[in-house]
């Protein structure tokens, strides 16, 4: 393995442009700008396409790690610390999420930020080095180096380009992910001297062979050392708290590389670590996490809701949409494990283009009160329509990608060995209320009369801002109509990770529903929905001085008639499972397909 | 009964470096006699270029390219030139060229340029090597005193200003109080085994353990008080006070260079004397050294008043004076860890590993703040730092760079550093201490991420002077602290095969 891989290959070019951005001033006299901007946008694209090589080179049967570089960094006392990388099904999207997004970062990057330009593509394209480096590295060592440093750039970021309370936000931020993750320092090194080596496969191995083994106890305190780390990255409730300042505070790319890579290296972790390193202790604790999780599903978007701040409020979102990939991962089965990593990418996907949408507005009104729009439709007709897409996608509409995301995860939940139904059916209550929020949001801010002068001449996209959103409509379609894509890159990989969770490995998941199970959860679901139409559509109503009792009867019908809608696609895939577990290999016999 | 040895006998190249620094200190100090005022580089120069042939001999020592014939040992068995002798000359020997850069430029304008200093530094450096190499309690006092009697007077060197005499006073008096603790604790030790010589008390406490000997008394006291003594060097809580005044009056370049220096002859001194001269003294039903509870307890307290103290400081000397108590905290988990005997080798590697780490980033700290200091001595608030970034951006960055390590974050030397101790305290099942090692520095990162947003997030007209001896010290100190924190394992080999064990 001694090649340089395309892996390290993608990895290095980020930091060669930082190198190229430091240098810089020794090859011109006068600092050029526009050639900044111009060059790390470049690099950027260089470094997706080299990822894109590597998405290409990807051999999809394989569930193990590939394109592997392994380079011995230091030995010491009989350890050897290795710069050791390499991508799996999963980790090879969450690189590909990195890549995608960062481009789009800095290209949106091009006008607001004025000021100390060079130093702010520094910390751009570091940022971008330390999070592939988080996603790909194979070691302990390696991998908490780089989930360390990526809290420097976003301290920066924050700290010198952001709102008013930027300070604050940026040693908030800082503070509170570090306390987290020196917790898992001290796991790491305990995990490392009790397998006498810090490479993550090599351990992985001698906890599945039983060569390694910790002891309930000692499992447990290591679970929750490494957990509680992921959990402040996610954020999940209750540790969320840095997450609304330092998405508010943040300049808009910084808001987009914070919820859409940073948050998944949260989610990440705990697949990549808690899974296959503590499988013992990972069932033991996966009903409260899934019930955490849950709880922000429903936390996230109720306070969502109440914001009046559009960057809040898709802040707040935020936490709503990673609780979903959680009880995705905690399902502890492939269906519900693939649900969490696509969804992740879909949240990288759509929330970026939220923050995006919320930088464009800033930029242009220098408010994010959703009280100063109102209308915008009629002045920016381009940019509300993509926005509408963006917003669509995020609430789960069917066709778009946030809906498969979603649905995975609750197909995997339902079908999950380990939580009841009860975590479904109120995980299920969080996407009508997405639809709630995310409606009302774009209600208040895009439709309606153009009733504000300020508003009036305000200019549509220019080329840049276009472009940056571009590639983010595109993928909310092609993930959204041909998931099976990506489904196909970390099916082999999923499976592994499932493999320890999963009573019979042989059978999916999914063929253990319990079809009573099902029916109470969408009766539940078809309910609630009505319920929440009736008795939130009414608050919406008379707080816009309308008759609130029109409103409640139009939102009840609404409610209901679109939770029926999300069950056409459970009754298609239904049958589809019946046939499944008659084909599966109950006896010796197993047809091959 | 008194038997004179021959010159050959004492294979005194095992000594190289340390006999020709102290040989070369005594040949300047006459030399200087001859140097007029205003040429006192000339004096500078040569210190540096000492400390640079010392520097340059220590290394091929180490590399085993100069081959030891007649054993490691010198003057009848009173030095050793071990591994751990060479890395503590080597990180002194840095520590002492980097001392000098940065002072010439200062005391030039701040007008106290003498060239006592600079032989005065190369005294304390000697102290500081003899102590890496001390194989006898003897040889440690001496050692200590030679490190400690110059700093004393540097404290006080811009003497008619108050706050410099008062340094210089306060230093002395605490640490003239914490020598005769030393002193009384070698003699009770001396008293328990009957010998001053490390490997002889080695020998001697393997038998009280074996015999369960009343003497043990007398030793638990013994190294009790010489733990007092050097806890004092090293400024551990509770022995500490004096510290935070003493930086905030001395000359700032003396502190650049006694943060590290008197720190590394402490430790030095304290891993000879518990590591390497009483690892095996063991009390009845229990498996580690008698003193590693308190050392552990001893570097919680420091850690914790260090770091929580450190939070209330606007001056930026005092802000790293409580800052280096609490890295005596951090390395003090590794002397306490080296109390288990599995884990000895480890933890005094980890010891010499941090220092190293350390070594670079703390001058550099002191020399951006010499950069910012005043030529009466006065701006060196929290202030002083506001708006750097827009005004000097590269001592900004340099700064940040070493406000990072002291935080411990990877990719510096610093964060490797931590990652030793940690692993060695982790090893030593030491995990209390290793939580409270990691809780506070989360605490630290406020201090010094404060710095960093003085410097970047606001305004302010932040004025320094960087003369190229100073610049080129902050720029070694940079280029060090990032190339260990990339490159630990120029750490990891350079500490490989210390061993301390005798005759085990």
């Amino acid at each position: 393995m001694g090649d340089i891989s395309l892996v390290s290959l993608v990895f290095i070019l980020p930091l060669l442009g930082v190198l190229a951005l430091i240098f810089e001033p020794l090859f011109e006299r006068q600092t050029n700008e526009q050639a900044i901007r111009w060059l790390t946008l470049g690099v950027s694209l260089g470094t997706f396409g080299l990822s894109l090589l590597m998405l290409n080179n990807f051999d999809t049967g394989v569930a193990g790690l590939q394109m592997e570089h392994k380079i011995d960094w230091i030995e010491a006392d009989g350890f050897t610390i290795r710069y050791y990388v390499g991508v799996d099904g999963i980790s090879v999207w969450m690189v590909m999420l990195t890549t995608f997004i960062m481009p789009l970062a800095i290209l949106a990057s091009f006008g607001p930020i004025q000021e100390r330009v060079r130093l702010y593509y520094i910390f751009l394209l570091l940022m971008e080095w330390a999070m592939i480096g988080v996603f790909i590295a194979q070691d302990l060592f390696l991998f908490y180096v780089f989930w360390e440093v990526t809290l420097v750039p976003m301290y920066f970021l924050i700290g010198i380009w952001g709102a008013e309370e930027r300070i604050y936000a940026a040693i908030k931020f800082f503070l509170y992910t570090m306390a987290g993750s020196l917790l898992m320092l001290l796991a790491v090194l305990w995990l490392g001297n009790e397998a006498g080596t810090f490479t993550l496969p090599e351990i992985i191995e001698q906890i599945q062979t039983g060569e390694l083994s910790l002891g309930t106890t000692t499992e447990r305190w290591l679970f929750l050392a490494f957990a509680i780390a992921f959990a402040i990255k996610v954020p999940m409730w209750p540790l969320h708290s840095w997450l609304p300042d330092a998405h508010v505070q943040a300049p808009t790319a910084g808001s987009v590389i914070l919820a859409g890579i940073l948050l998944k290296m949260g989610t990440y972790g705990f697949v990549r670590f808690n899974l296959p390193l503590f499988p013992e202790a990972s069932k033991t604790f996966a009903p409260y996490i899934a019930g955490l999780a849950v709880i922000g599903i429903i936390y996230g978007a109720w306070v969502s809701y109440g914001q009046k701040d559009v960057k809040k409020l898709v802040a707040y979102s935020s936490i709503s949409h990673l609780g979903f990939v959680m009880l995705g991962i905690f399902a502890l089965n492939s269906t519900g494990i693939q649900g969490g990593i696509l969804q992740g990418v879909n949240h990288g996907i759509s929330t970026g283009g939220l923050f995006l949408m919320v930088g464009m507005l800033y930029d242009r009104r220098h408010t994010k009160l959703m009280a100063a729009f109102g209308g915008i439709w009629k002045a920016m007709p381009l940019f509300s329509g993509i926005s509408l897409v963006i917003v669509l996608s995020s609430m789960g509409l069917p066709g778009l990608n946030g809906f498969v995301g979603e649905f995975t995860i609750l197909l995997g939940s339902a079908g999950s060995e380990i939580l009841s139904w009860w975590f479904t059916a109120f995980a299920a209550l969080g996407i009508i209320m997405a639809a709630i929020y995310m409606l009302y949001m774009f209600n208040t801010v895009f439709m309606g009369e153009l009733d504000k002068e300020e508003n009036r001449n305000l200019p549509d996209l220019n080329w840049q801002e276009l472009w940056s959103l571009i590639p983010i409509v595109v993928m909310v379609f092609v993930i959204g109509l041909q998931a099976s894509i990506f489904f196909d890159l970390m099916d082999e990989s999923a499976e592994a990770l499932a493999a320890p969770y999963v009573a019979n490995p042989n059978a999916e998941a999914l063929v253990e529903l319990n079809t009573g199970d099902v029916e109470l959860a969408v009766a539940l679901w078809a309910i609630s929905g009505a319920v929440i139409g009736v008795v939130v559509t009414p608050i919406i109503y008379s707080g816009r001085g309308r008759n609130p009792w029109s409103g409640g009867l139009v939102g009840a019908a609404a409610g209901a008639a679109g939770n029926l809608l999300l069950l056409v696609p459970l009754w298609v895939y239904t049958p589809a499972l019946e046939v499944d577990e008659h084909a599966l290999p109950a006896t010796s016999e197993a047809p091959g397909d | 009964m008194f038997e004179v040895p021959s010159v050959a006998d004492l294979n005194v190249a095992a000594s190289l470096p340390v006999t020709l620094l102290a040989l070369g200190a005594c040949v300047f100090l006459l030399v200087d006699l001859f140097i007029p005022q205003d040429r006192k580089y000339i004096t500078a120069g040569l210190a540096a270029g000492g400390m640079l042939v010392a520097l340059v001999l220590a290394l091929l020592m180490w590399g085993d390219v100069i081959e030891l014939r007649d054993g490691d040992t010198a003057f009848s068995e009173l030095f050793i030139a071990d591994t751990m002798t060479h890395v503590v000359n080597i990180v002194v020997l840095i520590t002492g060229l980097l001392g000098v850069l940065v002072a010439y430029n200062y005391l030039e304008r701040t007008k106290i340029q003498r060239g006592e200093y600079y032989y005065l530094i190369l005294f304390t450096t000697t102290g500081v090597m003899l102590m890496g190499g001390a194989n006898d309690l003897a040889v440690v006092f001496v050692a200590l005193e030679l490190l400690s009697i110059p700093l004393y007077i540097l404290s006080g060197f811009r003497w008619p200003q108050e706050e410099s005499e008062e340094s210089a006073m306060k230093y002395f008096l605490l640490g003239a109080f914490a020598s005769s603790f030393l002193v009384y604790g070698i003699a009770l030790i001396y008293g328990a085994t009957g010998t001053t010589s490390l490997p002889g008390i080695w020998e001697a406490v393997n038998d009280i353990v074996a015999e369960d000997a009343a003497s043990k008394y007398l030793l638990l006291l013994g190294s009790g008080l010489a733990l007092v003594g050097l806890g004092f060097k090293v400024a551990a809580v509770p022995f500490h006070m004096w510290t935070p005044d003493v930086y905030q009056g001395a000359p700032t370049s003396v502190v650049a260079y006694m943060s590290v220096a008197a720190k590394v002859g402490g430790f030095a001194a304290l891993i000879r004397v518990l590591v390497a001269g009483m690892p095996n003294f063991v009390l009845d039903g229990e498996t580690v050294a008698a003193w590693q509870d308190t050392v552990w307890l001893v570097a919680a307290l420091t850690m914790l008043l260090g770091n929580i103290v450190a939070i209330a400081q606007t001056e930026l000397k005092r802000l790293l004076a409580y800052s280096s108590i609490a890295h005596a905290g951090y390395i003090l988990i590794a002397v306490a860890a080296a109390g288990t005997a599995s884990v000895a080798d480890e933890a005094v590697r980890a010891v010499m590993i941090y220092l190293m780490a350390y070594a670079f980033t703390n001058v550099g700290a002191f020399a951006v703040v010499i950069a910012l200091e005043k030529d009466d001595a006065t701006n060196t608030g929290l202030d002083s730092v506001r708006g750097l970034a827009r005004t000097n951006p590269l001592l900004a960055a340099a700064m940040t760079v070493f406000m990072l390590s002291l935080t411990g974050i990877p990719l510096t030397s610093g964060f490797v550093g931590k990652w030793f101790v940690f692993k060695a305290a982790l090893s030593a099942d030491l995990v209390p201490v290793a939580v409270i090692g990691v809780v506070t520095s989360l605490v630290s990162a406020f201090y010094y991420l404060r710095v960093v947003w003085l410097m970047y997030f606001e305004d302010g007209e932040s004025e320094a002077s960087t003369p190229w001896p100073l610049a080129s010290a902050i720029g070694i100190s940079v280029a060090g602290t990032l190339l260990l924190g990339f490159v630990p394992y120029l750490l990891s080999e350079m500490t490989n095969d210390i061993t301390l064990a005798f005759g085990g």
